[in-house]
């Protein structure tokens, strides 16, 4: 048996717009692009130019600091843009796909014949080592540590999550290998976070080699910082690495045939778009083709790369992010509202019960059709007790986030920053009534703890 | 209301904006604009949805939480000005009567305090907050409503001046604006804010003489001064007592807490642990005092520790003034430490010492400077198992 978390502080918001259950055909895809804004703390060096022509797999982009992490082309084809910022900065990586994926061959080997090393080693040229993403700081891994766990959380619970049972559909093998690899990474566990009463389907149920634990309760129990922090909190030194399953199934793959395939699938959710299903397609790839004509065209609309929590704002031939796994598209809140502190309307979330959300709740409501109004302006920190009702952590979240402001790195370090990345703020976030933008000062706060600790 | 955006997009903002003759008065045109409409802003963090709440739509309900206490305030007033002159009145005209005290308190508390909120915010280029809309609304509540209306602009201005703007605003203060006002007066004009002559309107109608003599006292001053008061328990609770013009009726600070802790605007960890302490310092009291120095502090400290809990402002500070949360704890374990130190202290100051009747302003004030401490401890303790853990560990290891 299995144990079993419960997760009592939390909220689930449900939306309209969830994703119809059935997988679409494989899409074929014009450009898929890296997106170095990804990663967090990663200095990035070229390793193409414009023109080039690339394998699904061959390094487009590598760490300054560490050079053997590359960060890999998701298809084969011609590089066709290095698009850059400000600063020079760059922004992505395009390459243009070629009708048959050609794939850099790294050779396909067994997890359990070669040592920990070796197992790095191919993961970190074949550009699957960035899906290992390491607490503390929420950054791509570093090779030169061992981790005291590796963390897999095999379900979402944000707003219009998609279902792991089908992205996952079929790939028990690979799964596995992803999983026998894992295990010579970390002298500790693999941990699998499975949800208490949600099927988990074929693929996360089968698997061996995994310490499951079970998770009852709203959202946030489906994030894999929640996990950690009940089971194997991270105290000051140590770290702990996650990897998301359906990275694991690519991890897996490349044991098993030596191919870096950045095939995912991801769900196409929100009231926005209207064939909403799950659809195969790459890492990286442009949403273009799959939004096409199917976006409602009667109002503004933000396409979110991720979910409404924590995804990224992208353009309609913008980029899926790489940890991504869907992409929503909800109304954009432009309209202003005639005395809309006053006037109580029933569609707007609110975990207080000073709006009638809670009444419409009772009544029967359970699905909000939001948009992406802010709902008020920026304030100071005013209320109390707020976060706390969504933070389901031995933290306390607001003097942490004033520690952060203060820049006080003692402070951060004695409060738990260590633990935490941005997504486990993100209902504090959303319910803040000063509206404070948090999941960036908490990215603000790993990176000053970053640079000043290491 | 497209019509209406459209008439203020067209024709008022470009007075105000950027590069304009009235520029620097933006904030002032914001204030009013967000007043009127949630501007169209979306969310520019990570997350793309937000809840509906914002602060106005929080001090809005704590301003509906307190409208049964300034209904049953104005009526308070007339009832007891007309029963002091000696003349019957119907229900109307008391409550007109105290309307017309009343609603000119609510006038020059607002006027004063939202007028130096906004000359702060044209100073600092911020825009307007929503603090002082509660603030503005709760001071005539606590004041005695023969206050001169002077006198409460400059408590006021002292509250909002030195009490919030020093300290950066909105969310910045450490003292409850409203009761430093308070407290302010208090201090300032000691004559006006207690004894028997202020909490009863004695003014005749023109022509006539004011009424001379007639005891005026509240319950708690009854008390502090004699042992017994003319008021019963009964009377306290309905509110049918002297008093500051909205703190008198435990009635209607109910139905404004059955509000605030609905919504979950006001804590409830404060409030319950309050009137816990007030509780617990009425048992000791109790307790003691045949032990007593005198036979006045005797009678006092005999009251039924329930009766305790209807007098005074000891409802309304517990409801409205102790669950600020700027000013008051802001952890969970904290606020019920400090919930319940205001409730004990509130009981003992008034008990022990005559010239304050009114302890329960005092014990939130004294609470106030006391939170970030016990914040502190709750912290640290929080801390403190974070590096047993660690210590643990690498012990272990």
């Amino acid at each position: 048996m299995s144990n079993v978390v419960t997760i009592k502080r939390g909220v689930n918001i449900d939306l309209v717009g969830e994703t119809n259950p059935e997988l679409g055909t494989p899409h074929s895809i014009s450009t898929a692009a890296l997106k170095p804004s990804d990663f967090q703390g990663v200095r990035f060096k070229l390793s193409v130019k414009e023109g080039d022509e690339v394998k699904a797999g061959s390094p487009l982009l590598y760490n300054k600091d560490v050079e053997a992490m590359k960060f890999c082309s998701p298809v084969s084809g011609e590089v066709v843009a290095i698009v850059r910022g400000a600063q020079r900065r760059i922004l992505e990586v395009r390459v243009l796909a070629d009708k048959k994926t050609k794939f850099e061959d790294f050779g396909a080997v067994d997890p359990h014949s070669i040592d920990r090393d070796a197992v790095i080693e191919k993961m970190l040229q074949s550009g699957v080592w960035p899906m290992l993403k390491q607490r503390p700081y929420n950054v791509a891994a570093n090779p030169e540590i061992t981790p005291k766990a590796i963390f897999i959380s095999g379900f979402d619970t944000a707003p219009l999550a998609p279902d792991m049972g089908i992205i996952l559909e079929g790939q028990e093998k690979e799964f596995q290998a992803g999983v026998d690899a894992l295990a010579k990474l970390t002298d500790g566990p693999v941990h699998l976070g499975l949800s208490e009463s949600k099927p988990t389907g074929k693929t996360l149920a089968s698997v061996r080699g995994v310490k499951v634990t079970k998770y009852k309760g709203p959202h946030p129990a489906g994030l894999v910082g929640v996990h950690i922090h009940h089971l194997d909190p991270i105290d000051k030194g140590e770290h702990v690495w996650t990897i998301a399953p359906e990275h694991v199934v690519i991890l897996g793959h490349l044991f098993l045939t030596g191919t870096y395939n950045a095939r995912t699938v991801v769900a196409l959710s929100g009231k926005e778009i209207n064939e909403r299903r799950y659809i195969q397609t790459v890492i990286g790839a442009c949403v273009k083709e799959l939004l096409e004509n199917n976006l409602s065209d009667d109002v503004p609309v933000r396409i979110i790369s991720g979910n409404v929590l924590t995804g990224t704002k992208i353009e309609e031939d913008g980029y899926m992010g790489f940890y991504e796994r869907q992409i929503t598209a909800i109304r954009e809140g432009v309209e202003p509202e005639l005395f809309g502190w006053l006037i109580p309307k029933p569609n707007k979330f609110s975990i207080s019960r000073a709006l009638p959300s809670w009444f419409m709740r009772q009544l029967g409501q359970v699905k909000y059709d939001l948009d992406t109004n802010n709902h008020g302006e920026h304030r100071a920190f005013v209320v109390s007790g707020e976060y706390e009702k969504v933070f389901p952590f031995d933290i306390f979240p607001v003097q942490l986030l004033k520690a952060i402001l203060n820049e006080d790195i003692d402070a951060m370090e004695k409060l738990g920053l260590y633990e935490l990345v941005e997504e486990d703020f993100a209902l504090c976030e959303v319910v803040c009534t000063s509206k404070i933008n948090v999941q960036n000062i908490v990215r603000d706060g790993l990176n000053l703890l970053r640079s000043e600790v290491g | 209301m497209k019509a209406l955006h459209q008439f203020v997009d067209n024709n008022v903002h470009p007075l105000f904006k950027e590069g304009s003759k009235l520029e620097k008065y933006w904030p002032v045109y914001d204030g009013f604009y967000t007043f009127l409409f949630t501007p169209g802003h979306p969310a520019d963090g990570k997350a793309h949805i937000r809840d509906g709440v914002d602060l106005k739509r929080t001090m809005n309900t704590v301003i509906t939480a307190l409208i049964p206490t300034l209904l049953f305030g104005m009526w308070n007033v007339g009832y007891h000005h007309f029963n002091a002159i000696g003349i019957d009145a119907i229900f109307f005209e008391q409550f007109l009567f105290g309307a017309i005290k009343v609603i000119p308190m609510v006038m020059v508390s607002y006027g004063v305090g939202l007028g130096i909120e906004f000359l702060f915010c044209v100073i600092k280029g911020h825009q307007i907050e929503e603090g002082y809309l509660v603030s503005g609304m709760l001071i005539p509540l606590i004041m005695p409503v023969d206050l001169p209306l002077w006198m409460l602009a400059l408590s006021v201005a002292f509250a909002v001046i030195i009490g919030k703007e020093v300290f950066g605003g909105t969310g910045m203060n450490i003292f409850n604006p409203a009761l430093l006002a308070r407290a302010f007066a208090f201090f300032a004009y000691p004559t006006y804010m207690s004894g028997d002559k202020v909490w009863i309107n004695t003014t005749g109608t023109e022509g006539m003489m004011a009424v001379d003599g007639f005891s005026g006292a509240t319950a708690l001053g009854d008390y502090a001064t004699t042992g017994v008061s003319q008021y019963s328990a009964l009377d306290a609770f309905i509110g049918i007592i002297p008093g500051s013009v909205g703190e008198t009726s435990v009635i209607a600070i109910m139905l404004g807490a059955g509000l605030l802790l609905f919504t979950g605007i006001a804590s409830w960890r404060i409030m319950l642990s309050a009137v816990v302490g007030g509780v617990v310092m009425g048992l000791i009291f109790n307790a003691v005092a045949p032990f007593a120095l005198s036979a006045e502090q005797e009678a006092f400290m005999a009251v039924p520790f329930w009766q305790q809990l209807v007098m005074g402002g000891f409802a309304f500070g517990v409801v409205y003034m102790a669950t600020d949360p700027v000013s008051g704890s802001q952890t969970d374990t904290g606020k019920y430490v400090y919930g319940f130190l205001i409730g004990f202290l509130s009981i003992m100051i008034r008990v022990f010492n005559p010239a304050y009747p009114e302890g329960v302003m005092l014990a939130i004030l004294f609470m106030n400077t006391m939170a970030p401490l016990v914040d502190h401890y709750v912290i640290q303790a929080n801390i403190k198992k974070r590096e047993q853990r660690l210590a643990l560990k690498t012990a272990t290891a």
